[in-house]
């Protein structure tokens, strides 16, 4: 009775709402706590709505029937850039990334971000990542005395470096991209992108010295131009773009 | 369990956490202890601007904007600590300029502004300019650019590491304190996700940045890791929490999903339409409209949907119109917002109206703190060397109701003088003994339920506190709701005392700290419920049906709830009479919350009736 009810009322959903459907997500999980050292494949199989992104079918499965399944998040709106993960083959913020967007007749691949040691089922140390951040000096540097008011900064002059203040380091761009996998001393896509955001900044005058830095033989030049980081940055950011700026910066010396 | 020792431990890397760690760092040893990376903080999804009467634009001074903020918070603020804010306000903004925030600029390149709700020129003649923004990200590159400066200033974060724990020199919820004892702090305790070990840290100084409680309602703007835990811990060591009944419902969250379109939208020209295309905040404020506070325009709104006026299939939202602005406009001042309704909805704003409707947003309420940051243990007296400053915090500049880029700035105003008051008193403090187990109460927890086989599901718990405070405590609020709420609550705290998890691992164990995190929700979700039942009036966020005036003769007083023990003898000055509603008698052996009040500090304005 109630199963015939309910198949029913999910073939006609009443006007406006959202009907309902099944995915199945295939998580790449490693505990090692429990299952020895080895990476495993596990399938669940969820109900999900029209608007459910990722990071719900996750939830769901956590809090529905295995607990142990672990990842980060925190906004669950992309703006903390907690939970960049592969998910299809691509890096994306879990909670960006809605599931009726992912062709959910087939199971969706979901894996940790690539680069970076793995910790547990999703989560991986982040401190690489972040140690290159702060390699580049990623933070206003000037000299002089301190003005009294404002600097200030013109809206063009501020719209010039605009797209690469949007980072929220979460390591999707760096993740995705091929030298960074090959070669783990590389820079990567995002401390770049943070160095652009200081170079191009009118008030600051560190960019000789952040430039110095990115010439560096694990720096600028191994971009090898693939593009995998503009895709991936859930921001929008153009990553590619202000990589080549920051390399034309270095041969002109003008920025 | 290791055990460290710093001058001064600041437990929280959000906007307040991060302000304070700077002021901090830079005069005495200090560790800032975070649960999340820095640059994870919810202060990162602040959207809309932070205000400082700069005057860039138009004409502007403190004094005006002392004035909408007592205003705006119903009479309820602190006026001494609203004046300070506002005074204190241009100087955070420019600190943070010359920290290299990159601000939206005017042609003459002065930090640009634009107008939100409440703030108005010469006490509410019109709407002024008075928020700086950088587009609508301002508290991502606050976030951002205090991070920042921690990198250049090698400040010591333990991220990832949760404090569980408090250590007082007194367990309040037992006893009183005689006259003449002083209560101090001694340290914190906290869980280190990765391994799961214990770390016990030794402070002369502790800064509660903790941030919010948003998560004690399930249609909320705020992240999954704010459950007031700063809030609990602090209560849980008998400790008063001030005005938790004043919870701030934003009026235009994504109907169904709670995620935040800032009040910037409306700054920006955006209207508020019902299902007829109504603009029907002209019938609620009628000088300032769709710019109203907030608690107006989100019961007007709820208003609307319970009177049959509400858009969509269901009838249970409202709209909110950006067409007719230009979309070059919308994308220059709006873009991620605009972004949220396309990503989560399939919305084009440019073209449709985005459906919208009040999402749980700010706690007014908090820890009690002087205006130096000192947390108060009654009305009176401060706890030596505890701190606290941000959301998690009641200074009190809010009072019932905050307005709008209020809180980013109490948090670098009140952040900043809690890092130098921190600092300052460790300079000048002799060390504390720890007591001779420090973590033997967390350990105990979270070896209890770790080991427990089988039991209560956390998410099941953790869906119904949320869904009654939806339906019981939100937006429009009764008696009998309220009460409802209360007996639900008892419910969930004896079913959570049989929480069990899955996950009984040591390594990143996310399990064991949601059901952590749920006790903090219930603890605090009690406090809110209490308050509200004893405030039989209406104010700002708190808005009781069978009492929906203002009731200046018997509640213009800030309300402190205390947890005790039960049999407990309440002897305490600081304890009253309650006045509102009988609080039903909590279940068996569980602590109760008594009520006391603290009294409005009123310096100049004298309440008024509130008409926008
Ligand atoms: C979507 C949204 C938009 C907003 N827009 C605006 C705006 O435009 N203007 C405005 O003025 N205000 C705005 N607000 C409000 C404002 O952003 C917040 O009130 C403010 O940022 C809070 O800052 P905080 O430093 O107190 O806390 P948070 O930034 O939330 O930081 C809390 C910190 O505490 C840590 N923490 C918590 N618990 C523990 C624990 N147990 N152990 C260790 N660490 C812990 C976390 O890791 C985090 O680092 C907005 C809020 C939201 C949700
Ligand atoms: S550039 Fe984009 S993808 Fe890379 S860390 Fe920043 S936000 Fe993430
Ligand atoms: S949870 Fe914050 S970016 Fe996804």
């Amino acid at each position: 009775m109630t199963a015939v009810a309910e198949r029913s009322a999910a073939a006609e959903p009443k006007a406006g709402e959202i009907p309902s459907f099944e995915v199945t997500l295939k998580i790449r999980r490693y505990t090692p706590e429990t299952h020895g050292d080895e990476a495993y494949w596990e399938e669940h199989t969820v109900t999900a709505h029209g608007t459910d992104r990722l990071l719900d079918a996750l939830h769901k499965i956590k809090w529905e029937s295995d607990g142990s399944l672990t990842f980060r998040r925190s906004c669950a709106h992309g703006v903390c850039g907690s939970d960049a993960m592969r998910i299809n083959g691509r890096n994306r913020l879990a909670c960006k990334a809605l599931l009726k967007d992912l062709n959910p007749d087939k199971p969706i691949t979901v894996e940790p971000i690539k680069g970076l040691p793995v910790i547990k089922d999703l989560v991986v140390d982040m401190e690489p990542f972040f140690a290159s951040y702060r390699e580049i000096m990623p933070f206003l540097i000037t000299t002089g005395t301190e003005p009294s008011r404002e600097r200030l900064q013109s809206p063009e002059q501020r719209a010039r470096f605009d797209d690469t203040t949007k980072c929220i380091l979460c390591a999707a761009c760096t993740s995705s991209c091929p030298v960074f996998w090959t070669d783990g001393q590389y820079f990567g896509p995002a401390a770049i992108v943070n160095a652009h955001r200081f170079i191009f900044d009118s008030r600051d005058e560190g960019g000789a010295q952040r430039l110095e830095i990115l010439n560096d033989k694990e720096g600028v030049w191994r971009c090898r131009t693939t593009f995998n980081c503009t895709e991936a940055c859930p921001r929008g950011i153009e990553v590619t773009k202000a990589i080549q700026e920051v390399k034309r910066a270095m041969i002109t010396r003008a920025f | 369990m290791q055990t460290h020792q710093f001058d001064v431990v600041i437990v929280g890397a959000g906007g307040a956490g991060m302000r304070a760690a700077l002021e901090s760092s830079a005069r005495t040893r200090t560790a800032v202890i975070s649960k999340l990376y820095p640059t994870r903080s919810h202060t990162g999804a602040a959207q809309g601007g932070m205000c400082a009467a700069l005057g860039n634009v138009e004409d502007d001074n403190p004094e005006w904007h002392t004035f909408d903020t007592v205003k705006g918070g119903d009479y309820l603020v602190d006026q001494d600590a609203a004046t300070i804010m506002a005074n204190e306000a241009i100087d955070a903004v420019l600190d943070l300029e010359r920290m290299g925030l990159p601000f939206n600029r005017t042609p003459e390149g002065r930090i640009d502004q634009r107008r939100f709700g409440g703030h108005t020129r010469n006490h509410g003649e019109a709407a002024v300019r008075r928020a700086c923004y950088a587009a609508d990200r301002t508290g991502h590159m606050i976030l951002q650019t205090l991070y920042q400066q921690c990198v250049k200033n090698e400040v010591a974060f333990f991220n990832e590491f949760y404090v569980l724990d408090l250590i007082l020199t007194h367990d309040l919820t037992g006893r009183e304190v005689p006259e003449g004892e002083d209560v101090a702090v001694s340290g914190v305790v906290a869980y280190e996700l990765s391994t799961g070990e214990i770390h016990v840290f030794r402070a002369k100084s502790v800064v509660l940045a903790t941030g919010g409680a948003g998560k004690i309602y399930k249609t909320t703007s705020n992240a999954h890791t704010l459950t007031g835990d700063g809030m609990a811990l602090a209560y849980r060591r008998g400790l008063p929490l001030e005005d938790m009944e004043f919870f701030q419902f934003h009026p235009t969250g994504l109907a169904g999903l709670g995620i935040l379109l800032s009040e910037a939208a409306r700054g920006e020209g955006g209207i508020l339409r019902n299902a007829d295309g109504e603009r029907f905040m002209e019938r609620y404020a009628p000088t300032i409209k769709d710019l109203a506070p907030r608690d107006i325009v989100a019961r007007s709104m709820a208003n609307e949907v319970r009177e049959g006026r509400g858009a969509g299939p269901n009838k249970d939202y409202v709209l909110l119109d950006l067409t007719h602005l230009d979309p070059a406009h919308i994308d220059a001042k709006l873009p991620d917002i605009t972004e949220f309704a396309r990503t989560y909805l399939g919305i084009e704003p440019y073209t449709e109206p985005v459906p919208v409707y009040p999402t749980a947003h700010y706690a007014m309420g908090g820890v009690p703190t002087n205006v130096e940051g000192e947390v108060l243990r009654d009305t009176t007296h401060v706890v030596k060397g505890l701190y606290a400053a941000g959301e998690v915090a009641c200074v009190s500049v809010h009072g019932s109701n905050r307005l709008g880029t209020n809180s980013l700035l109490d948090i670098n105003v009140f952040g900043k003088r809690a890092g130098i008051s921190a600092a300052e008193y460790a300079a000048g403090a002799s060390w504390v003994d720890l007591p001779a187990d420090p973590a033997a109460a967390v350990v105990e927890e979270l070896e209890d339920m770790r080991n427990r086989p089988q039991g209560e599901r956390v998410s099941d718990v953790r869906r119904e506190l949320q869904q009654t405070m939806d339906t019981n405590a939100q937006v429009f609020r009764t008696a009998e709701s309220l009460r409802q709420a209360f007996q639900d609550i008892q419910v969930l705290q004896e079913r959570y005392s049989r929480v069990s998890v899955q996950d009984k691992g040591r390594m990143f164990n996310t399990d064991l700290i949601e059901a952590i995190e749920l006790g903090f929700l219930l603890d605090i979700a009690e406090t809110v419920v209490v308050g509200a039942l004893n405030r039989r009036e209406s104010r700002g966020g708190h808005f009781r049906e069978d009492y929906p005036k203002r009731d200046d003769e018997n509640f213009m007083e800030h309300t402190m709830a205390y947890r005790r023990q039960p049999g407990v003898p309440v002897d305490s000055p600081a304890l009253s009479a309650p006045k509102g509603e009988e609080v039903p008698e909590p279940g068996p052996g569980r602590p109760v919350v008594l009520l006391g009040t603290k009294p409005v500090v009123t310096t100049v304005y004298q309440p008024m009736e509130r008409k926008y």
